[in-house]
């Protein structure tokens, strides 16, 4: 008995002290309000200068999000939804849960154009190899040289069907190999070391040593330049270009404070949210800073050229690519 | 003697158990098929041909692979509780023992980096080959190697613990009578240890067998590629990628049909469970001296334990430099600590509260004699146990849409029900477990007590407390400490339903992993694994308080 009373109040304690009051709530990734988030930060200089109360809910990741709000449908308790990429925008307009925002979008600085009345971006980055320095001295200059190089060499991918990057770098080869694509992946196989179902094994095992590559973003070497002071790691520049990831935020329809909501994306391409995007969400800011980028956002890579498929386009086609891969990557 | 009369409160009891279970599992494929058939299906039925040899491909692949390791898990296990067994005082005893179960409770994600510092393309065996000259390396664990070295690192610790705990059990007396005939090894294995092995190793290789059916990160990082995919990511990705409720829970049923059957196939070869009453006084073996036994039992032992060891200190010797102050420091960890606890706790006593009834019911149901109620204690067997095989995104899903209905959205309150749902869904993984350990147990006081109390008149809270507690009690700390160890470290439920306000340990390691945080991750882990370590030790501590005998 003095076990199980024991365990209720531990229970209790765990819980920590409710939250009582909300004005404005954001569903959004678990990553993006953990302590060195940018969340905390957003929280504090929106409410300073809203005088509301900023309510971060965090869900596991984008995907999750979306499955929450077609779960929750128009029951669901927030105003806005910040964390989905353009790959999930198609679908997430096809629940009919979204609001048009009506903001003011001048701030809004990506490297292609952004013309679309229901989100907004908030970050950019573009997905990249990540070569370890000191176990590849020449590392591929091209997708091509990817593709054909040499099977010692391996890379990490991510599983296009269960991960946001592993669907990124099929995009990829999709831009840059078309109908080619199915022939491309299978020269590429022998050099995939494994095929992770997320992101977080694929670097893992890539920071462990076992592999020389893994796809990541342009922007993991400026963590681990200025978080670990390391310069072990740099991102492959492709000469094709590489494959844009924008990361969106949309208010719904079912919220009662519109006019809070409005205020807050409009907010969001502004220095009081874009400050805290590149060295706690390492991502590109995709609004106005108040100071310049760090240094080390300098020395990254720049694609010479980006690529994007339309959300509709991926809608589409991901399911048929997807069963594409599959049957290469099976035999 | 005659069939015992119908015990009624205690089959109800079980059948009131047996019923919860299977309404938690029921009540979220409903909730899904339910949503399936609301929700407009997102174009499925165009590629269903293809979807069908992709479906049949991929169990036949889980099958296999799940086949495979168990085969190898449990028939390696052998030996190895043979000879744990059978050398009761070699040093480390009790650190290896405790060692075999922490595989099963570390996160999936962590336990495969350690077993790639060792097996993996430049792991220590690699640099190990190269310094004697052997450029080759090993051959590549990635593909159906790696899932194997993994699924027997994970399972064959927990099949050699379950059977040592059964060994364990061969009364004092059955020594002294192998003693007086001058039994040889092989005759003793044929007739002493072998029924008492086949009574447990149907159960056990059960339990391993969906573990591994059941496998997910393991076989996808380790598997090389999309061809080894199981009916876990096929039914992941439906629900996460696709949300296509209703293919999820066809594939759910797929994967509870497939195994159900198997287990029930396994039951059929299992012997009734042998209970010999003892007195409980031990007799030395007359096994112990052979020479070629010592030295058999010596290398099994060091080689498990070599096999068991060496990735955990791989883990361990990660977290040297993990900035350990910082962590301690941080009030987010203290609370996942803490809400680990609590889980795991509230999750441990639901189990036993479930596992103890059923038990009993099983057993006077078998009793009873008639087909009805041996279906009964079947069921109360296999029902227990496949929930192992229930995908933790169905059942998040599931009881998600379930609570939502409740109250109309928790969405912002969002702590107390998803505690108690996870709280529920570990108590009922860990049900499996509590099931073997204390079955044989159960089966053991009730025919050393039955006619015993049924002269004496002892019945109810009395006989308990005074006839079956006092030999339980070693079973239950066991089984309390698995399941409080499995549900602390479970990322099944808590993934779904983890949020800023319900975190815990594990849950906070894949977190900081997935922000560039190794060290961070490699430091939280080895916290987990003390926590795990201290537990085993605070449950075998208090079993053995009251000595465990009269």
């Amino acid at each position: 008995m003095r076990i199980l009373i024991a365990f209720v109040s531990l229970f209790l304690l765990a819980l920590g002290p409710a939250k009582a009051t909300e004005t404005l709530t954001i569903y959004t990734y678990e990553s993006f309000i953990a302590d060195w988030g940018p969340g905390p930060a957003v929280k504090k200089s929106f409410e300073a200068e809203c005088g509301c109360t900023l309510n971060w809910v965090g869900i596991q990741d984008g995907v999750a999000i979306l499955n929450r709000l077609k779960i929750e449908g128009a029951s669901a308790r927030a105003d806005l939804v910040l964390g989905l990429d353009t790959n999930l925008v198609a679908e997430a307009k096809a629940t009919g849960l979204f609001q048009e925002h009506g903001a003011d979008t001048a701030a809004i600085t990506l490297p292609v154009p952004w013309n679309d009345d229901v989100f907004i971006p908030y970050d950019f980055a573009h997905f990249a190899v990540i070569y370890n320095r000191q176990a590849v001295a020449e590392p591929p200059a091209s997708l091509k040289a990817l593709v054909e190089g040499d099977s010692g060499q391996k890379i990490v991918l991510q599983d296009p069907r269960t991960s946001t990057p592993g669907l990124g770098f099929l995009l990829w080869m999709k831009s840059v190999y078309g109908d080619r694509a199915a022939d491309a992946w299978a020269r590429l196989k022998p050099r995939i070391l494994t095929v992770t179902p997320g992101w977080s094994e694929a670097y893992g095992l890539f920071t462990k040593g076992e592999a020389e590559m893994v796809l990541s973003y342009t922007t993991s070497p400026a963590y681990h330049r200025i978080a670990e002071k390391s310069e072990k790691y740099a991102a492959a520049a492709f000469s094709e270009g590489h494959y844009l990831q924008v990361e969106v935020a949309g208010m719904l329809k079912a919220s009662k404070n519109q006019a809070l909501a409005r205020r807050f994306l409009e907010f969001m391409t502004g220095p009081g949210f874009q400050d805290h995007i590149p060295t706690k969400n390492w991502m590109f800011p995709a609004g106005r800073l108040s100071k310049p980028l760090p240094a080390e956002f300098g020395r990254l890579v720049k694609p010479s050229k980006t690529f994007l498929y339309t959300p509709e386009e991926v809608a589409a086609n991901r399911r048929a690519w997807i069963d594409e891969w599959l049957d290469v990557m099976s035999r | 003697m005659k069939p015992a009369k119908l015990d009624c409160p205690v089959l109800l009891a079980g059948g009131v158990a047996l019923a919860g279970v299977t309404a938690v599992m029921a009540a979220a494929l409903g909730a899904l098929a339910v949503t399936a058939a609301t929700t407009p299906g997102e174009g499925a039925g165009d590629r269903a041909w293809w979807a069908d040899a992709y479906l049949w491909r991929v169990v036949r692949f889980t099958l296999w692979q799940a086949g495979l390791s168990a085969a190898l898990s449990v028939g390696l296990a052998i030996p190895v509780a043979r000879a744990i067994v059978r050398r009761p005082d070699f040093p480390g005893r009790g650190i290896l023992l405790r060692l075999f179960a922490l595989p099963l409770a570390l996160p999936a994600l962590v336990v495969v980096l350690g077993i790639v510092e060792v097996w993996g393309r430049h792991g220590w065996l690699a640099g190990g080959l190269n310094l004697l000259g052997f450029s080759g390396g090993p051959p590549g664990i990635y593909g159906l190697s790696g899932i194997l070295l993994a699924h027997v690192f994970f399972n064959l610790p927990l099949a050699a613990r379950l059977m040592v705990f059964h060994l364990e059990r061969i009364p004092g007396e059955t020594w002294r009578l192998a003693n007086q005939l001058g039994l040889t090894p092989a005759t003793i294995f044929r007739v002493i240890e072998w029924p008492a092995l086949r009574a447990c190793l149907p159960g056990v290789a059960g339990l391993v067998l969906m573990l591994c059916i059941a496998s997910f990160t393991v076989v996808l990082t380790l598997g090389g590629g999309p061809a080894a995919t199981t009916i876990e990511v096929a039914i992941y990705q439906a629900l996460r990628f696709d949300f296509d409720p209703g293919r999820a829970v066809v594939l759910a049923l797929i994967q509870l049909a497939l195994t159900g059957g198997l287990i029930a196939a396994g039951l059929r070869l299992s012997l009734p469970m042998m209970a010999e009453p003892g007195l409980a006084r031990a007799f030395a073996r007359p096994d112990r001296a052979a020479p070629w036994g010592r030295l058999g039992d010596g290398v099994a032992i060091a080689a498990a334990a070599l096999y068991i060891a060496l990735p955990l200190m791989a883990l361990a010797l990660a977290a040297l430099s993990a900035p350990f102050g910082r962590l301690l420091g941080e009030a987010v960890v203290w609370r996942a600590i803490l809400t680990s606890l609590a889980i795991g706790g509230g999750s441990a006593v639901l189990c036993l509260a479930l596992a103890w009834p059923m038990l009993s019911a099983a057993y006077r149901a078998r009793q009873a004699g008639s087909r009805l109620w041996s279906g009964f204690a079947a069921a109360c067997d296999t029902g227990g146990s496949l929930i192992l095989v229930m995908p933790p995104i169905v059942l998040g899903a599931g009881w998600f849409m379930l609570l939502r209905g409740l109250d109309g959205g928790f969405a912002v309150d969002y702590t107390l029900a998803p505690a108690t749902v996870v709280v529920a869904v570990n108590g009922l993984m860990a049900l499996p477990y509590a099931l073997r350990i204390l079955g044989p147990a159960h089966a053991n006081a009730a025919a050393a007590h039955d006619r015993l109390c049924a002269s004496l008149g002892l019945a109810g809270w009395n006989r308990w407390r005074l006839a079956d507690w006092p030999v339980l009690r070693p079973g239950f700390a066991m089984a309390f400490a698995f399941a409080m160890a499995l549900s602390l470290c479970d990322l099944g439920a808590i993934a779904l339903f983890g949020s800023q306000d319900l975190i815990t340990l594990p849950l906070l390691i894949l977190q900081r992993m997935g922000s560039y945080r190794t060290m961070d991750a490699a430091g939280l882990a080895f916290l987990l694994v003390l926590l795990c370590l201290a537990l085993l030790a605070t449950a075998e501590r208090w079993a053995a308080k009251t000595g465990s005998r009269r």
